[in-house]
């Protein structure tokens, strides 16, 4: 096979990478800069040019990366390699793996609809699709961005006129962006958590035109809070940082939160649905729009997406590997993300 | 159904009193009394019977989202709830309607009527027009099993906030046989004379558990002790020449009991007993469990009661001569039992014995000798007390024995449900046979979020099977059971059911080897069963 499942991650044999690897390898393709994709210690790093700012950022500015634009090839010992908009977060990418007429794409994370910040999701035809299935069930269906912002605006609204300060919480990477960019900044200043602010100046510097936030520090008086919003990391949930906004309402935002039971565990006040994967329809549309033969189910529900494929006539199987889906939004990650340690 | 929804995601997404008092205030200000009464009727355990068999529901709903049957199903294991998942999966609706609570209840309780084509187009209809919150409250409905986050209790203190009556006189009138069909909210809540039941049973007093030293209660002559009886509340009324059984679930279970039927005659009208309906046998009570299997019966028939019989073990009176006595001191209402017990003289009516002591040490003593006497431990009662109504603290304490325990194997996990769906919370643990794990029971609640949280990974990461949503999981982590009794049998592999498994700790320091053995478990059964 040209893409082959092993130990360490996805590899192709003929060119030598390894795509998203775990352990580490002398050339690793990453598709985007979160933790359970972009791990410390391989010799060689591959992503596109807006990924890079934040891998370097998060595995140290020495690491020797190379990086492309989306759509540009690279050839590996005869096997050409491009990288297409997965539209997850900023610079996150589809890996498009071809030799001789064969195609192959590795997905990495993904989402479709637009969110007003990330590269829009770019279907690419293949022979064999391998895609992830966090949200692989057809309970999972997100509401149109628009409406689930206007909800976040309002709770905001509500909370500032009862004179509380609104913290709403959701990845340092990629979620949290995309929440600043869609707030009504209109309503009072937006607040962020140190771990947030780092990944905003990366990705400001890279030239993306981010909309204003404060960083939150110790000489703020608490009394500027009051009515405004901060933008947090989900581990500061329940954590004395959170002392100097009461009274306060936390929020949520992550995919599971459409279900009654994850938006109960946790103890926050609002469980907003606003994820960074595709949903149940996202996935379908996906699958179909490659046009693949092959589908191979990686993290999520795989057992169960894969075989909704196959009924549907699509030859599938499931992939064991350790990506994780939105695991740190409900406390639930393995894998400590970096960022919030240097918070 | 727009302010009943609208109070249902306020509950839903808090867990302070205050806020809910002030949602359920504020919709009892904007709904119509029919709805009011409804919501009611819904947070007071009268729910409308159903209409429609469970698997019907399923069916047509993954039907109706064109999805295959299996899929649906693994859908709800994930979700964990049934309504939810309906709500969640079905497509948009294609319009939407404002209809009342009511208007649902009733629309629901005419497909009782209906044949299956009926049910399916007419469900299919409310579906398609309702959106996705509203849809899970109409699911709520129609699968039956509606929890508001909202206790009895807190909902009469909203009624009381709302109508300026107060809440032990809501409580009562809210008592009894009635149902949204049969009353109007004018007529329920708001008069007072109007509809007078004589069914109407009092509000229980319930106490809390005692968690200090007896030694801070005082002396020890301010003190009655009983032993606390492993049946269910109840209390007995003789109005009228009519006798009403209640449980203390507040349902009138009269039917359920024809041993009691002889106290009809034997008892002075107007008089209300407080007690445990206990079963009882060859002058020992039988095992709890015994009664449960009679609860769920349909037809009492002969054999049921010969295996089962129920005696009425009087804790209390209440009402007597027609006056209601709540505010004498228990002292003296005790002395009025007495002799009112003693008057009747019916093997069916036993009086709850005082356990005497002079000193905190000897009830001690006497605690620990609770599951000779098959009781659950001890209730102090002081003896200056009033009858209280509902939970409250200070005069009446229960001193529960402490719980049988046993260390054990988890050998199965499933998903919790509700709040837990994404995490496994449920789990199923064995004890040693030789070689062998032999199952015996599942426990769940007991552990702390962070350790579910790592009983939840290394579920994952040690699955050996899936059988639907059960893992089996590699044996390795060791917890300790704790359990209020043990029986026998047949229906378990490893011959007994415990009452009220729980986890009590995780133990860390324990290796699988050194669990405990299925014999000890039988042991344990010897003693206690
Ligand atoms: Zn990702
Ligand atoms: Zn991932």
């Amino acid at each position: 096979m040209l893409l082959q499942f092993t130990e360490i991650g996805i590899h192709c044999p003929q060119a030598d990478i390894y795509i998203d690897p775990w352990r580490p390898v002398d050339r690793a393709l990453i598709t985007h800069g979160h933790a359970d994709h972009s791990r410390r210690g391989h010799k060689y790093y591959l992503c596109t040019e807006a990924a890079m700012p934040v891998i370097k950022y998060r595995l140290g500015q020495d690491i020797n990366v190379e990086t492309v634009k989306f759509g540009e090839v690279k050839t590996i010992n005869g096997v050409k390699f491009s990288f297409h908009p997965a539209g997850h977060i900023i610079g996150s990418a589809q890996i498009r793996v071809e030799y001789k007429g064969e195609v192959w794409v590795a997905s990495g994370d993904y989402k479709v609809a637009a969110d007003g910040l990330t590269e829009t999701f770019e279907p690419v035809k293949c022979h064999t699709f391998i895609t992830e299935s966090t949200f692989g069930l057809p309970i999972y269906k997100w509401k149109s961005q628009k409406d689930e912002f206007e909800e976040i605006n309002n709770w905001w609204r509500t909370n500032q006129e009862n004179g509380k300060t609104t913290v709403l919480t959701g990845y340092a990477l990629g979620k949290a962006q995309r929440i600043i960019q869609n707030l009504d900044h209109s309503i009072g200043t937006v607040y962020t958590h140190g771990a947030v602010e780092n990944v905003n100046e990366v990705i400001r510097n890279q030239g993306v035109d981010l909309k204003s936030t404060v960083r939150v520090t110790q000489d703020i008086p608490k009394e500027n809070f009051k009515g405004n919003i901060v933008v947090a990391t989900p581990s500061a949930i329940g954590s004395p940082w959170m002392k100097k906004f009461m009274p306060y309402s936390v929020g949520v935002a992550s995919g599971w939160m459409s279900l009654r039971g994850a938006r109960r565990r946790r103890a926050v006040d609002r469980g907003f649905v606003l994820s960074d994967h595709a949903d149940w329809d996202e996935l379908n549309t996906a699958v179909k729009a490659t046009e693949a033969e092959r589908v191979f189910v990686t993290h999520g529900y795989t057992n169960i997406f894969s075989q909704w494929l196959n009924e549907q006539g699509i030859e599938s199987a499931t992939v064991e590997t350790q990506y994780e889906g939105e695991l740190t939004e409900i406390g639930e990650s393995t894998v400590k993300e970096e960022e919030e340690e240097s918070s | 159904m727009k302010y009943f929804t609208e109070l249902f995601t306020r509950l839903d997404q808090t867990t302070k009193t205050l806020v809910k008092v002030d949602a359920l205030k504020e919709y009892f200000h904007k709904a119509t009394d029919k709805d009011k009464l409804w919501t009611i009727a819904l947070l007071s355990h009268r729910r409308p019977k159903r209409t429609i068999n469970r698997n019907y529901i399923k069916k047509w709903a993954a039907e109706f989202s064109e999805l295959p049957y299996w899929l649906f199903e693994e859908s709800y294991h994930i979700a964990g709830d049934l309504a939810e998942t309906i709500a969640l999966i079905l497509p948009s609706p294609e319009s939407r309607t404002d209809n009342s609570l009511t208007y649902w209840i009733e629309y629901i309780q005419a497909l009782g009527g209906l044949e299956e084509n009926e049910k399916k187009a007419q469900l299919k209809s409310a579906w398609l027009s309702l959106d996705a919150t509203e849809r899970f409250v109409f699911n709520k409905l129609i699968t039956g099993g509606f929890r508001m986050g909202v206790s009895q209790k807190l909902m009469v203190r909203a009624l009381a906030k709302y109508t300026g009556i107060d809440e032990s006189s809501l409580a009562h009138r809210l008592m009894g046989n009635w149902t949204p069909e049969t009353t109007t909210f004018q007529d329920l809540i708001l008069s007072e004379d109007a509809n007078e039941d004589n069914s109407r049973p009092y509000p229980f007093y319930l106490a809390y558990a005692l968690e200090d030293e007896t030694e801070s209660l005082g002396d020890t002559s301010l003190w009655f002790a009983e032993r606390k009886w492993d049946g269910i509340r109840g209390q007995i009324i003789v109005r009228e020449g009519e006798l009403y059984v209640w449980s203390r679930g507040e349902e009138l279970v009269t039917d359920k009991y024809p041993e009691y039927e002889v106290l009809k005659e034997k008892l002075p009208n107007g008089t209300v007993l407080d007690g445990e309906i206990l079963p009882y046998k060859n002058g020992q009570p039988l095992p709890f469990n015994l009664l449960q299997t009679r609860i769920g019966r349909k037809n009492l028939t002969k054999g049921v009661l010969q295996k089962s019989p129920v005696i009425f073990k009087a804790y209390d009176v209440l009402e007597w001569q027609g006056e209601d006595i709540r505010q004498w001191p228990l002292e003296k209402r005790r002395t009025q039992l007495e002799s009112l017990v003693g008057d009747v003289g019916d093997p069916v009516l036993h009086l709850s014995d005082l356990v005497i002591f002079n000193e905190w040490r000897q009830l001690a003593a006497e605690r620990d000798r609770s599951r000779e006497f098959f009781s659950e431990g001890i209730m102090l009662k002081r003896k200056d007390s009033t009858y209280k109504d509902g939970r409250k603290k200070g005069d009446w304490w229960k001193w529960k024995v402490d719980p049988l325990t046993i260390d054990a194997v988890m050998i199965y996990a499933m998903r919790g449900s509700g709040r837990r769906a994404n995490l496994y919370t449920d789990y199923t643990f064995a004890v040693w046979d030789g070689e062998q794990l032999v199952p015996f029971t599942k426990a769940y609640s007991g552990l702390t979020d962070k350790e579910i949280g790592q009983v939840d990974r290394f579920v994952k990461k040690n699955t050996i099977d899936r059988f639907g949503p059960v893992r089996s999981v590699t044996p390795e982590l060791v917890f300790e059971i704790a359990f209020e009794g043990i029986n026998k049998s047949s229906r378990h592999k490893s011959g007994v059911a415990l009452r009220f498994p729980r986890i009590k700790r995780w133990r860390h320091d324990k290796p699988k080897e050194e669990a405990n053995t299925l014999e000890e478990l039988h042991q344990l059964l010897e003693v206690y069963g």
